[in-house]
């Protein structure tokens, strides 16, 4: 029973982790909540469901499909929410903000019209993959959903440290003007990461049609708005915070139904959040000074 | 100048006396008409309201029920021992709107008695107005607990939750001979909330184990959380108050991780969408209806059979009720053996063991519905009457 827990725990935390990771990765290099993730998030799941359940495709496909999908969003997203509002005299800075609500909320009312307003089933030979050990039953959807965010959130670290194209989108990030100044094409970095972040997105709707076997338009929200708590709670725009921070809320939301009452499931989840950011206020993994960039 | 101003004063009232003359004069043959008619026996003549949903998000509702109402006048008039003539107005789902609609045929001294609104918020309004004014009242769609009591003259022939969640509780635990039971169900929707209301009361009256109560809110996607603890204490039944598009997937997640004991479900379950969501997870699913279209029943299928003959698709249970709703009227009305109010409230009161096309139907004290619903088990990919 609490092996059992433990891993929907994990799982549940590793889909938070992967949906953080792609806040994490516009918020710390464009200083931009992305509201529209979460709706970017619910397409990636709607193509996964259009591809293999209406078309019969195999599950590569519907990887294939989705980030295509997500990519070309994430690139409209930045094209004519972001770009048009960045370095403008006299725009608010919370103009993007509201910019990519707006386009959340498009996307939300756009797959009610595609795909209608119930639920999905996710059919996958894949999904149906389980391995029986004592009285628990692991999936292998388990498994893959853990492997796949720890994958990424290693690729993304080794990318950001390591390659050129990571070091000059830190630079981007550390400050637009003098990175430009240096030779960075900004603009370019500004779209690859917003683009990095949108099929991040794509992957783990597929994820999470597959291990709930549930994919409507209303999903984007919830998962958005926790995905906000978790780059807080792990620091803003830090990986690792990202990733550590979608475990936490994983595991503490599923211990509560376990070990508590299920009706205080997201209070007493979001409350270990506010603790830990009186205990520290830059999150878990997150600099003293601001690392985002920011003035 | 004046002399133009006079006159066309002078105009508009012998216009106003000529209106007010045909005015009286109308009511007064009609009064006469329906007294004759009546004398001759050639079917007593009444004239009923209709308040329902026709235009708006949900229009569909308005239109099953409207569908349902006519099909039964061309019955009951071509059987002649009354002639029901519908005054049908729009609510649009609106509070304002219903209670409009319903003043103005309420002022109508012909109108013996109303049908509908279609939403239970809608008839907290306008229940209370009919009431007041002394006119007979009957919902056909109208669930949320209540509604009767509102007053001597408000009835419902649509069966509530309460009525219908016991019946499926009983059948369910008196086959599989439960005796623990785990609940579930959406803590953020007065819907489903009312539902474990009722569920939770039944288990308690019956002596059956609470193990557990979790929750769940709308649009949740992982369940497994509340399932693995379920699963854990083991119950021989899971009650959960969904709504079928939560429902469907939490019975996917429960039947993968391994729990195969039935569900039972509230009215917003009942739906054939549940099937095609979770597919062979779905499989033992018990819900209670008041509306079977597959019911091994001559009036039933001589019912399904006109109706897809008359409007080119299967009746759902509005259309069903609706129909029903109107047969109730007709006998009222012919019990009462004239077309006043207070004689067709009596009458109407007293209604019992009427056959319909929703089963044998009764009124309790309070003008509540007092019915068997029809249990239904989800087996073989469909829902099947439940033995």
């Amino acid at each position: 029973m609490f092996l059992e827990q433990l891993i929907n725990g994990i799982t549940l935390g590793s889909i938070y982790a992967i949906v953080a990771l792609g806040f994490t990765l516009v918020f710390g290099v464009l200083g931009i909540i992305n509201m529209a993730h979460g709706e970017i998030f619910m397409f990636g799941a709607f193509i996964g469901v259009i591809v293999t359940s209406t078309l019969g495709l195999p599950l590569w496909v519907a990887f294939a499909a989705a980030i295509l999908v997500t990519v070309i969003l994430g690139y409209l997203l930045e094209r004519f929410a972001l770009r048009p509002l960045r370095g403008k005299q006299g725009v608010s800075h919370l103009a993007p903000l509201i910019s990519t609500i707006g386009v959340s909320i498009l996307l939300e009312n756009l797959s009610h019209h595609l795909f209608g307003a119930g639920n999905h089933p996710f059919s996958n030979a894949f999904a149906e993959i389980r391995f029986q050990i004592g009285s628990i039953t692991i999936y292998a959807v388990q498994i893959l959903i853990f492997v796949i965010s720890i994958v990424l959130m290693m690729a993304l670290s080794y990318w950001l440290s390591k390659t050129k194209a990571g070091k000059a989108l830190r630079a981007t990030a550390e400050n637009l003007e003098t990175a430009s100044i240096l030779g960075v094409n900004t603009k370019r970095i500004i779209t690859l990461t917003v683009i990095i972040a949108s099929a991040m997105g794509g992957i783990a709707g597929i994820l999470v049609g597959m291990a709930f076997n549930s994919v409507n338009p209303q999903m984007g929200l919830s998962m958005g708005l926790k995905g906000l708590a978790i780059i807080i709670l792990g620091g803003m725009g830090n990986v690792k915070g990202a990733m550590a921070g979608g475990l936490i809320l994983g595991l503490s939301e599923t211990l509560v139904v376990a070990y508590g009452d299920s009706g205080y499931r997201d209070a007493i989840a979001f409350i270990i959040i506010i603790i830990i950011l009186l205990l520290r206020p830059q999150g878990l993994f997150g600099q003293k000074t601001a690392g985002a960039g920011r003035p | 100048m004046r002399k133009i101003v006079k006159q066309s004063f002078l105009l508009i009232s012998v216009l106003l006396l000529v209106a007010l003359a045909a005015c009286g004069k109308s009511t007064e043959t009609s009064g006469k008409d329906s007294a004759k008619d009546g004398g001759q026996a050639k079917g007593l003549k009444a004239k009923i309201g209709v308040i329902t949903y026709l235009s708006g998000p949900g229009a569909a509702y308005g239109e099953a029920i409207t569908s349902g109402f006519k099909l039964a006048q061309k019955e009951i008039n071509a059987k002649g021992d009354v002639n029901i003539e519908l005054v049908i107005e729009d609510s649009a789902g609106k509070q304002e709107q219903a209670l409009a609609a319903a003043q103005k045929l309420m002022s109508d001294d012909d109108i013996v008695a109303l049908l509908g609104p279609t939403l239970s918020t809608e008839m907290n309004v306008v229940g209370p107005e009919a009431d007041l004014n002394g006119i007979p009242i009957m919902g056909t769609s109208t669930t949320a607990v209540g509604i009767p009591q509102i007053g001597d003259y408000v009835f419902r022939n649509s069966i509530p939750e309460s009525l219908a969640i016991p019946a499926s509780i009983k059948k369910a635990v008196d086959k599989y001979g439960a005796k623990k039971v785990a609940i579930l169900y959406g803590n953020d929707d007065v819907f489903t909330k009312s539902g474990f209301d009722t569920m939770k009361k039944e288990a308690e009256k019956m002596g059956l184990d609470v193990l557990t109560i979790e929750t769940f809110q709308k649009g949740q996607s992982d369940y497994n959380a509340q399932l693995t603890k379920i699963k854990g204490l083991n119950p021989d039944l899971i009650l959960c108050s969904a709504l079928y598009n939560e429902g469907a997937v939490i019975m996917d997640q429960a039947r993968k991780m391994g729990i195969n004991v039935p569900f039972v479900g509230g009215n917003g379950f009942n739906s054939p969408q549940v099937i095609d969501i979770a597919g062979k997870a779905s499989e033992g699913l018990i819900v209670a209806t008041p509306w079977f279209a597959e019911k091994d029943d001559p009036k039933v299928k001589d019912f399904v059979q006109k109706f897809e003959k008359e409007y080119g698709k299967k009746p759902d249970q509005f259309a069903a009720q609706a129909y029903d709703a109107l047969y109730i009227y007709a006998e009222a009305l012919k019990n009462a053996g004239e077309a006043d109010r207070d004689a067709f409230r009596d009458a109407l009161a007293e209604i019992k063991d009427l056959d319909g096309v929703l089963g044998k139907f009764s009124f309790d004290k309070e003008g509540d519905v007092v019915m068997d619903p029809t249990v239904l088990i989800i087996k073989d990919g469909k829902f099947q009457l439940f033995e």
